[in-house]
């Protein structure tokens, strides 16, 4: 007989629980200290106008902040997902792939060998299409050694990994290139009260969302990432949807990068992107993906994306130094990745069917 | 024991989880006698061997050698070589990229009064080895510019030097040549006649005969029987390994119709797939079921994937319905009306994660292409169909494939290929693991599949169970298409064509 499943044991199996029990554990932890300090034990979720100088009438609050500056990381987050799914590996690269991708969009638009510039030398489309499209060709790179020469993932990107900063400094004849203009600055700025990166994030989500419904792609890149020589039989070509989801995650890597550009009004190929590509992976274990490949859950990776950008700006608000944050931060990560690992699952599953068993015992 | 019995082993029993690999099986090893493992795959002479050598470790039985008291436990091979036990597989386990010398010594090195290691004399000590073996190489040079042959023979020649009584052979010949087989069957000859012990595992029945005294067999884990080699001729061995118990089954009516007339679906004219099928001609006609027999490893899968893409045929031309195709890959196949249910269900069958819905509409969708996604709703009713028609036992059709038993995991892939409607299907070992309801299910449903105008190829260990389906029969022998019989198809005469060679 099977029985209806209870509201519990819904809430159990649902994929989201545990990346959505991590963002509202941190959540926690911002009401637990501001009402100890006397604040307001909600000021985490406030959200207020304020007037700027630069920008006008802005929103304003912590969780537009971790909105906002975890837009970068969100984007990552998409292509890095289906790139754990299809090869089951990781793509090192987003992160110096984000530095060259901002190094070509300022320099086309500063024109190359300038280092300040306010004015662009060409309509911004240019330099934008520019920085994505050079990604792109990252991510075909990094996609021909992976799908085609079956050069492990890791590896493969490593080759970017380090090489495309030092492109950019190339491109950037070895200097950082201000471009200090408001056209460019809006990308990383704000679109009337709302921060943009906000936008493009939703924009990227949204888009990928709609092309892995509209199409028969998200059933692909699971298939090939689950068995890659039944999808073969089956008539899937594992090579080329492999290479696919490497040119997404080059696409969406040349976006975060021009976003992280605007914001910063430069491109530093020393620290545009540093160590993003372990948030984006991060992101994708957070949301509960198996690094394993196969079964993917786009949801989760965005929500693994803020719960990061949620620790750090909490650490912020806490008082911790911007250098001491990363200690507090592992720490945060590794409980949370700890309560998600099989083993530590299969303990809790065992100490509930204990209990279950010692309830009809006496029962 | 007897005093010219080296090894016994006796009631020897191991499960795995879920499955009884070896039960009570019993094995003897004379001295100075070359003993051939007999079995098809999966009938437990790997799993034989790993008990032999302490990779395994067995529930019940014991193993005796000659000169130890009591039963012998390995619980490694290193355990296992000390008791004069020596394993060489059918991947030569040395390293290449270090010379001959050092790979006779590797671990044992000679040393020096300085503890270091003392080269000039295990150069010499491994040439008077191997020119005792009548092996010709120069020590000094590394392992990887000889051949595969004779890395196999140094690989001997190693265990051979660390005092083996029993030497193991797991498949030497697989990869070696005829004039590379003629010379590791003489050094096998020469280490018989100085007293080793040597239990030869093949799959190639002629170099059974070619050097055995002694032939034990197993199958689906027992002992059938441990034979003088004059005894058990070819057909005999077969029928030992496959067993011919028929199946209790309700009889199947076939269509036994001429299919000379009708229409030629598949063509194909000088197939062949380098290492595993030698070029071949086949055609298959409208409604035709044709059975490919032969052992495990004849080749009759390859036959079979060299003509679907799955292994890219390297020469050879295929027609399909009277017209030219190239095909390099399944897809291709598949756009041209194929579709192949492989012999392996868990590596490339099954998506495991993915739902039965999933798994069934895969290749459907994958001929549409990704773009024209088949809507929800379609997908859904394709499914309940499909697990209406072939009574698929499932939780819901949600449910993921691996929670299903082998038998609906396997009709699951089925319905996916009946999803795209191809006019000819490959199966390969639909049956092979499956309980008797299931099979004589899948075993009609073929049947009614060739009476609504299908061609099937049917690849089976079962010869009963093709001789109930097919119209017509392929039988390979070491990667060759050696015969073709149709008409009144018997047991017997199966038998005989796969065993070949029989005066």
């Amino acid at each position: 007989m099977k029985k209806e499943k209870t509201f519990l044991q819904k809430v159990r199996e649902w994929p989201l629980l545990l990346p959505v029990v991590a963002l509202f554990l941190v959540m926690a932890v911002n009401i637990i200290y501001d009402a100890a300090n006397g604040n307001n034990p909600f000021t985490f979720f406030m959200i207020t106008l304020q007037n700027t100088t630069g920008n006008g009438t802005i929103l304003y609050g912590r969780i537009i902040d971790i909105l906002n500056r975890g837009s970068e990381a969100a984007i990552l987050a998409i292509g890095m997902t289906l790139v754990v799914s299809s090869s089951a590996g990781t793509d090192i690269s987003v992160g110096s792939v984000m530095a060259l991708a901002a190094s070509v969009c300022c320099v086309m638009l500063a024109g190359f060998g300038e280092t300040s510039v306010t004015e662009l030398r060409m309509p911004l489309i240019f330099g934008v299409i520019g920085g994505i499209l050079i990604a792109c060709v990252c991510g075909m790179f990094n996609g021909f050694l992976v799908a085609y020469l079956k050069i492990q993932p890791m590896v493969a990107t490593l080759i970017l990994f380090s090489a495309a900063r030092a492109i950019g400094f190339l491109v950037n004849n070895n200097m950082i290139v201000y471009v200090r203009n408001d056209t460019f600055g809006k990308i990383g700025g704000f679109t009337g009260i709302i921060p943009t990166p906000i936008i493009i994030a939703l924009v990227c989500v949204v888009l990928t969302a709609l092309i892995l419904k509209k199409t028969a792609l998200g059933t692909y890149i699971q298939s090939v990432g689950i068995n890659p020589k039944a999808s073969r039989i089956a008539g899937l070509s594992s090579v080329a949807i492999i290479f696919m989801t490497y040119v997404i995650c080059g696409f969406f890597a040349g976006v975060a990068g021009i976003v992280k550009a605007s914001r910063i009004t430069s491109a530093d190929p020393n620290n545009v992107g540093l160590y993003m590509e372990m948030d984006a992976i991060l992101a994708v274990a957070l949301g509960g993906n198996s690094l394993g490949g196969g079964k993917f859950n786009l949801t989760g990776s965005i929500i693994g994306a803020y719960t990061i950008q949620a620790i750090t700006t909490t650490l912020y608000a806490l008082g911790v130094s911007t250098d001491q944050a990363p200690v507090f931060k592992a720490i945060i990560v590794i409980m949370i990745v700890a309560i998600q690992a099989p083993p530590v699952q299969a303990y809790f599953r065992k100490r509930r069917a204990a209990k279950l068993a010692l309830q009809q015992e006496v029962a | 024991m007897d005093k010219d019995v080296i090894l016994t082993a006796r009631g020897i029993t191991m499960t795995f989880p879920g499955v009884k690999a070896l039960q009570n099986v019993d094995l003897t090893l004379r001295k100075g006698e070359i003993h051939a493992l007999m079995g098809e795959n999966g009938a437990g002479k790997s799993t034989l061997i790993k008990c032999l050598t302490g990779i395994n470790d067995f529930e019940a039985g014991e193993i005796r050698m000659d000169g130890i008291d009591g039963p012998v436990k390995n619980h490694s091979t290193r355990d296992a070589q000390n008791v004069g036990i020596s394993t060489v597989y059918q991947e030569v386990n040395l390293c290449p990229n270090l010379s001959v010398a050092e790979n006779l010594f590797i671990g044992r090195e000679p040393l020096t009064a300085l503890k270091t290691i003392d080269r000039a004399s295990y150069n010499k000590r491994s040439q008077i080895i191997m020119d005792d073996l009548g092996i010709e190489v120069d020590v000094t040079q590394n392992l990887e510019n000889y051949s595969l042959a004779i890395q196999q023979m140094v690989a001997i020649a190693r265990a051979v030097d660390m005092d083996c009584k029993v030497l193991i052979l797991d498949e030497p010949t697989s990869s070696l040549d005829d004039e590379e087989v003629e010379k590791l069957f003489k050094l096998m000859r020469d280490l018989k006649a100085k007293g080793v012990s040597i239990l030869f595992v093949t799959h190639f029945l002629e170099q059974v005969y070619a050097v055995c005294d002694r032939i034990t067999v197993l199958r689906n884990g027992t002992f059938v029987g441990e034979y003088p080699i004059a005894e058990l001729p070819r057909v005999k061995l077969v029928a030992a390994m496959m067993g011919k118990d028929l199946d209790a089954l309700e009889a199947i009516e076939k269509e036994n119709a001429d299919f000379d007339k009708a229409e030629v679906v598949i063509d194909a004219q000088g197939i062949s797939h380098t290492g595993t099928v030698k070029p071949f001609d086949l055609k298959i006609h409208k409604g035709e079921v044709v059975g490919v027999g032969g052992l495990l490893g004849s080749g009759r899968s390859e036959l079979a994937r060299s003509i679907y893409g799955a292994d890219r045929a390297s020469t050879g031309t295929l027609k399909v319905k009277g017209e030219e195709v190239k095909i390099a890959q399944p897809i291709d196949a598949m756009n041209r009306g194929m579709g192949m249910l492989p012999d392996d269900r868990k590596a490339e069958g099954i998506i495991g994660d993915l739902s039965i819905r999933e798994n069934i509409i895969l290749a459907m969708q994958a001929k549409r292409g990704a773009l024209k996604p088949i809507p929800m709703k379609e997908q859904e009713a394709i499914a309940d169909k499909f697990i209406d028609l072939l009574s698929i036992k499932c939780p819901s059709r949600e449910a993921k494939i691996n929670q299903l038993s082998g038998g609906n995991q396997q009709k699951v892939i089925l319905a996916r290929w009946l999803a795209t409607d191809a006019d000819f299907l490959i199966l390969d070992e639909p049956t092979r693991g499956i309980d008797v309801g299931t099979k004589s299910e899948i075993q009609k449903l073929i049947i009614d599949l060739a009476k609504q105008g299908k061609s099937i190829m049917f690849i089976s260990s079962e010869i009963s169970e093709m001789l109930r389906t097919c119209n017509r029969m392929v039988i390979m022998r070491d990667g060759e298409k050696v015969n073709e019989l149709s008409g009144d198809l018997t047991q017997e005469g199966v038998m005989n064509a796969i065993a070949g060679g029989e005066k």
